[in-house]
């Protein structure tokens, strides 16, 4: 008889937090799509460093919306967060505020980004440089997209009372992927807009 | 909506595990059953989550596809026999040779391994499914759907024909209008996701779901395969999904990554393809290597020699399999220090095999070899790797290889590496399983007789192709000149790859033969160690009656293994049976963390794989409004799939659920 | 010592030149021909430094892996087969044994990787290089399914464009640059050197050297389409008098001797959209060119002999003969035929 077998201890049952399949999914979700994003840059940068031509071919890339618009990103995913600290205390109205004010950033940043691109003199099929823009930012806004519908339905199953402080799994594993969202945009704004200032 | 309701009671949140009995027969073992079983007819066929299902699905299915594949083969075999013959046109040996490698080496050589792992690991590790059962369901309804997508333009003559590695501009545009390579590029995208849907299901499983006890180091050789190919994949798999669909969006929309007069580069798609396509071929023969380390001790009598070099080896080999894709670029005119990088590294990833290959002559050395056709597939399978293995070490080597590339002699190789690591061991591993499957044994003699075919017409039909190429005969043409020298080789190729053939349909024969007749097995016929062992043959639905206690690595050969070894407990363990459940325990140690409520069967993986397959199929007839509404389809099954579930307690249990969860 | 045992080191003494003859006139009559044996092994057969040090890394490596492949398989026979004492049937072996079969294993095999691998790093840095400058730099587009080459000088008017045929001087490095017109293709002349690809928007380039007169056939060997199978090549060495003489020959523009109107306004017409002859208003940029015809061995790309009955029937049947090659079957009549082959038999 092994000792597991011996402690009487009370197990949690179900979807327990960090505890849940969903967690340890999400997290290997967040690998191979990061992995994905690793490649999409690594065919920029190598395109890049053989482009003969000047690049980027239309001059350096505006900084300012795009800037403003990552912070918009950012403190999308800090309210997220926040909507998860609030369930923990079991502040629930202000989770669900807290949740809104998340996807309305998100909404902004989406809007402000079609925007930017259709302000561009270029699309996917001009150049190489407009064909790896747009397929970088487009799988970027894709995952932003699949974002904000899972933010909206957690915001639903939050109205509709499903989770409190006890049970929030799906907060949690939907947060860590809005979260990864966000991160990715870092990575994607640094290589398009900061790294062509370096050379 | 409500603030929390602290009057909710806690005790369907936690509670702890009942420890008991539950023998065949016994009321508690009728109501797992009844738990467990998925609903018979065309309901449950669709709808069912269980791994066993679904594994002996993938089986089946890849089995189908690697005969498919064969009869490419076969076909390609007729039109070498002799030189300058005419019994395809140029075209259709393209798109045979293109097909071939697709099928058994997308279609075939991992979904087969899937099958054996999904089957098999809740067995071996002591659970009662996979961590994601609908998921899972999920992964094989893509990979079926996308075999078929892959083969939609093959009736119409209109096959991808670019080789398996489809090389632009070749593949693009320009030189290849059709729809075939827009077949292969949506394809491999579809597939990819039920590889790697399929891959984070083992892992989460590997780390979530063994019985108590099982400590990471007690695992068999299979799941250290399987984890280590599924870690890889989900690292790789990305890298030629994006190829693909950067292919197609070049192809179809008008981009340029590949476009040559606009600043694309062709070497793009050998690295990003090559990094996938390096890591793959690993994972396509580890968890086969790891087949062979579960099944030779049972047929040596003692446990594999040195475990954890062996465990150790799997991972070092996937680990160094990422740092070695420029081997396969050779000549494409990359610096030398980078070339010399990268042989150097292709040489070291041997050393790893290295050490499987004399864990396993000691097992057999140091063990009694019982002489039945599973231990033959597995003794053949070790000379078959050491061929395979030496004759990469010579492709490792660049100046060697800047001759042999691109010839047979690298044919020879891969099918060395690929039938003799992953075709035999699977047989072999058939031959050892099928008793636990069906309940049945297969026949010996039929056996017998099916391994000395194949082996003799592998070896015929494969070993003067490294004769042919280092005669200087190039991979991929459709015919050959009479003066070239290579007349002799491809005849005795052709001759052998039927022999091999002839093999294979004895192994069929036998299967069928034994479905119907072979004696009926016990749940353990050969005396082996492994917990899959301990359930009947074939297994129940819910696996184990009992989650049992493991404490050590062979819990079946614990009373014959010495005094050192613990004590598992099989027959008295957890009952977990308030609905589908079954325990989660921590990573490393496996101790007892969590109870797991499991989901009932569902259709929603059916529709969500049929609606994927719909968007692919939308994207490559350009039916622009067909594909949005599939995509809109693909979305809604998924809200249904994970809205959160009482029964499975992802959400705050209602009062009326409580009540339910009583009557339970 | 007596006669009898003189008699004996005579005769064998004898046979030992005989054999040395043999072996000294073996390289010599290097030249392949359509009746040669497997014109592509260049596992036994090397002509030159950027391939005899692969060669001979081929055989060190093929001895040694064949001795480890049997050393292993007779370790498993042995393994197998071996007699063990009686035991009960139903015992199971100890758990912690066999370890050392895996550290000498694994150790012998790691320092025979290592030798293999400095060796193989060391015929790299041979090969990797030609021993002095390239005496002769010329440029290779691949095709489907056909090769371009084009001899550069300085000057310009000296510069020469052939197809599928490359004269070399014997004992002399040569620089091939690689370049491709449409897919990738590799170049390859076994007997000489391993092969590099020819990438569209790449400049690659490679190293040759025969250090004995002779043909060497190549092939494409990297899938390029249809008529893969197809796209051979033949590299002649020459000695320096000889390969001057061609070189001076191809640069001039076609001779073309009187009575042949009839057929040359046919190529005009017919065949000039894709086939260059300089010294006619042909300048088609598409196919080979076909300025010094005759003087090649073979006709589409190492498929046929260059004799007037294979070039009339390549012309009329080349989607027979290389199907889906970019040569059409033209459909000529008898009268148009015979006066295409007349004109260009004079194109020596």
């Amino acid at each position: 008889m092994s000792e597991a077998m011996q402690s009487a201890q009370a197990l949690p049952v179900g979807s327990e937090g960090k505890r849940s399949g969903g967690w340890w999914g999400v997290l290997a979700l967040i690998v191979t799509e990061g992995s994905l994003f690793g490649y999409l840059l690594f065919t920029y940068f190598y395109l890049a460093s053989q482009s003969e031509q000047h690049w980027p071919p239309d001059g350096l890339p505006v900084l300012l919306m795009p800037g403003v618009n990552t912070l918009i990103l950012l403190a999308s995913s800090v309210f997220v967060w926040a909507c998860e600290r609030c369930i923990q205390r079991r502040l629930m109205r202000w989770s669900l505020a807290s949740m809104a004010l998340a996807l309305m950033l998100g909404i902004g940043f989406v809007v402000i980004q079609l925007n930017e691109w259709s302000k561009l003199g270029y699309d996917m099929t001009s150049n190489l440089y407009g064909s790896l823009y747009f397929t970088i930012t487009g799988f970027h806004m894709l995952h932003v997209i699949v974002g904000l519908v899972i933010l909206m339905v957690l915001l639903l199953w939050l109205a509709l009372g499903y989770f409190d402080h006890r049970r929030y799994a799906a907060v949690t594993i939907g947060g860590l992927y809005w979260h990864f969202v966000d991160a990715v945009w870092l990575f994607v704004f640094t290589t398009l807009y900061l790294t062509p200032y370096l050379y | 909506m409500k603030d929390v309701d602290q009057s909710t009671p806690d005790s369907s949140l936690s509670r702890v595990p009942e420890v008991g009995c539950a023998p065949i027969g016994s009321a508690t073992e009728r109501r797992l059953a009844e738990l467990w079983e998925s609903a018979p007819g065309w309901r449950g066929w669709l709808s069912t989550v269980d791994h066993k299902t679904i594994g002996m699905r993938y089986l089946v299915t890849a089995f189908i596809f690697l005969l498919m594949g064969g009869v490419e083969a076969l076909i390609m075999r007729l039109q070498l026999a002799r030189p300058d013959q005419t019994l395809l046109t140029p075209e259709q040996y393209s798109q045979l040779f293109t097909m071939h490698g697709v099928t058994m080496i997308f279609l075939y050589s991992l979904p087969i391994l899937s099958g054996f792992s999904n089957y098999l690991w809740p067995l071996m590790l002591g659970s009662r499914d996979m961590a994601f059962p609908r998921l899972n369901a999920l992964s094989y309804w893509v990979f079926l759907f996308a075999g078929i997508f892959l083969y939609a333009s093959f009736p119409l003559g209109e096959a991808p024909n670019a080789g398996w590695f489809n090389y632009v501009p070749f593949a693009g545009l320009e030189y290849n209008t059709g729809p075939n390579i827009d077949v292969y590029a949506l394809g491999m995208v579809l597939l990819g996701i039920s590889t790697t849907v399929g891959a984070i299901n083992f892992i989460v499983t590997l780390f979530r779901m063994r019985a108590p006890g099982m400590s990471i180091d007690r695992v068999p050789i299979l799941v250290w395969g399987t984890l280590t190919a599924s870690v890889a994949n989900i690292f790789a798999v990305p890298s030629v999904s994006l190829a693909f669909f950067l292919l197609w969006l070049d192809r179809q929309v008008g981009t340029h990554f590949f476009d040559v007069l606009n600043g694309g580069k062709p070497l793009l798609w050998q690295h990003l393809f090559w990094m996938f396509g390096h890591p793959w071929v690993y994972a396509v023969v580890l968890p086969a290597m790891g087949i062979v380390s579960d099944a030779l001790p049972t047929f040596c009598r003692r446990p594999l020699v040195g475990y954890s070099a062996v465990a150790l080896s799997t991972m070092a080999t996937m680990l160094l399999g990422f740092g070695v894709w420029i081997h396969h670029m050779f000549a494409t005119g990359l610096p030398t220090l980078a070339l010399s990088f990268f042989s150097a590294a292709s040489m070291v990833i041997s050393i790893p095999s290295a050490v499987a290959v004399f864990a396993w002559l000691a097992t057999i050395w140091l063990g009694r070899p019982v002489f039945n056709t599973p231990f033959l597939f597995f003794a053949g399978f070790v000379i078959l790797f050491v061929i395979g293995g030496l004759s990469g070490v010579m492709t490792a080597a660049v100046p060697l290889d800047l001759q042999l590339n691109e010839t047979y002699f690298v044919v020879a190789h891969l099918h060395y590496v690929l039938l003799g690591i992953n075709v035999f061991p699977v047989v072999g591993g058939i031959y050892y399983w099928f008793p636990k499957f069906f309940g049945r044994m297969m026949s010996e003699t039929l056996g017998k007789w099916s391994f000395w075919v194949m082996f003799v017409g592998f070896n015929l039909g494969f070993f003067p192709m490294h004769v042919a190429g280092l005669l200087g005969m190039p991979r991929r043409i459709y015919t050959y000149a009479p003066h070239m020298g290579w007349t002799t080789v491809n005849i005795l190729t052709s001759v052998g790859s039927f022999v091999f053939a002839a093999g294979i349909l004895l192994f069929l024969v036998n299967i069928l033969v034994s479905l119907k007749r072979g004696v009926p097995a016990t749940s353990n016929p050969w005396d082996a160690p492994t917990l899959e062992w301990a359930v009947p043959s074939p297994p129940p639905a819910y696996n184990f009656a009992v989650i049992p206690f493991v404490a050590s690595r062979h819990p079946l050969w614990e009373d014959r293994l010495g005094e050192g070894t613990g004590r598992s407990s099989l027959e008295q363990g957890y009952l977990l049976m308030e609905g589908r459940e079954t325990i989660g325990t921590t990573p490393l140690d496996a101790t007892p963390d969590i109870i797991l409520k499991m989901p009932d069967d569902s259709y929603a993986p059916f529709f969500l794989g049929l609606f994927s397959a719909l968007v692919f199929a939308g994207l490559l007839l350009h039916w622009r409004d067909f594909t949005l509404l599939m995509a809109a389809a693909c979305s809604l099954s998924l809200m249904v799939w994970m809205w959160p579930r009482n029964a499975l307690v992802q959400r705050v249990p209602d009062i009326e659920c409580d009540k339910e969860a009583a009557h339970v | 010592m007596n006669n009898s045992e003189s008699g004996f080191r005579h005769g064998v003494a004898g046979h030992y030149a005989f054999f040395l003859c043999i072996l000294a006139a073996a390289p010599a009559s290097a030249a392949s021909s359509e009746n040669d044996v497997a014109p592509l092994n260049y596992f036994l057969h090397s002509y030159g430094p950027a391939s005899t040090p692969t060669m001979v890394l081929g055989w060190v490596f093929a001895a040694l892996l064949i001795a480890i492949f049997g050393s292993i398989a007779l370790l498993l026979v042995w393994a197998v087969f071996r007699k063990r004492p009686a035991v009960d049937p139903r015992s199971i072996g100890r758990e912690d044994e066999g370890m050392p079969w895996i550290y000498i294993g694994t150790g012998i095999s790691a320092c025979i990787l290592f030798a293999l691998a400095i060796y193989a790093l060391i015929t790299l840095n041979a090969i990797a290089n030609p021993t002095h400058a390239p005496a002769l730099t010329l440029t290779v587009t691949g095709y489907d399914w056909w090769w371009k080459v084009e001899y550069e000088d300085d000057d310009p008017t000296r510069s020469f464009v052939t197809a599928n045929e490359i004269h070399i001087p014997v004992g002399q490095p040569v620089l091939v640059k690689l370049k491709s017109a449409d897919v990738i293709h590799a170049f390859w002349v076994p007997m000489l050197a391993g092969k590099t690809q020819m990438i569209p928007g790449l400049a690659n380039q490679q190293w040759i050297q025969a250090d004995v007169e002779g043909l060497y056939s190549g092939q494409c060997t990297q899938y390029c389409g249809v008529q893969h199978a197809h796209m051979g090549l033949e590299v002649v060495a020459q000695s320096e008098d000889e390969f001057r003489t061609w070189q001076d020959a191809q640069r001039g523009d076609a001779e073309m001797t009187a009575g042949i109107n009839a057929g040359k306004s046919l190529f005009l017409d017919r065949c000039a959209g894709c086939h260059a002859i300089r010294g006619t208003e042909a300048v088609g940029a598409h196919a080979p060119d076909l300025t010094h015809l005759n003087s090649r061995r073979l006709i589409a790309a190492g498929l046929l002999t260059n004799t007037p009955d294979h070039l009339a029937q390549w012309i009329t049947h080349a989607q027979d003969l290389k199907p889906g090659a970019r040569m059409p079957s033209m459909a000529l009549t008898a009268t148009e035929l015979n006066a295409l082959s007349a004109f260009l038999s004079t194109l020596n």
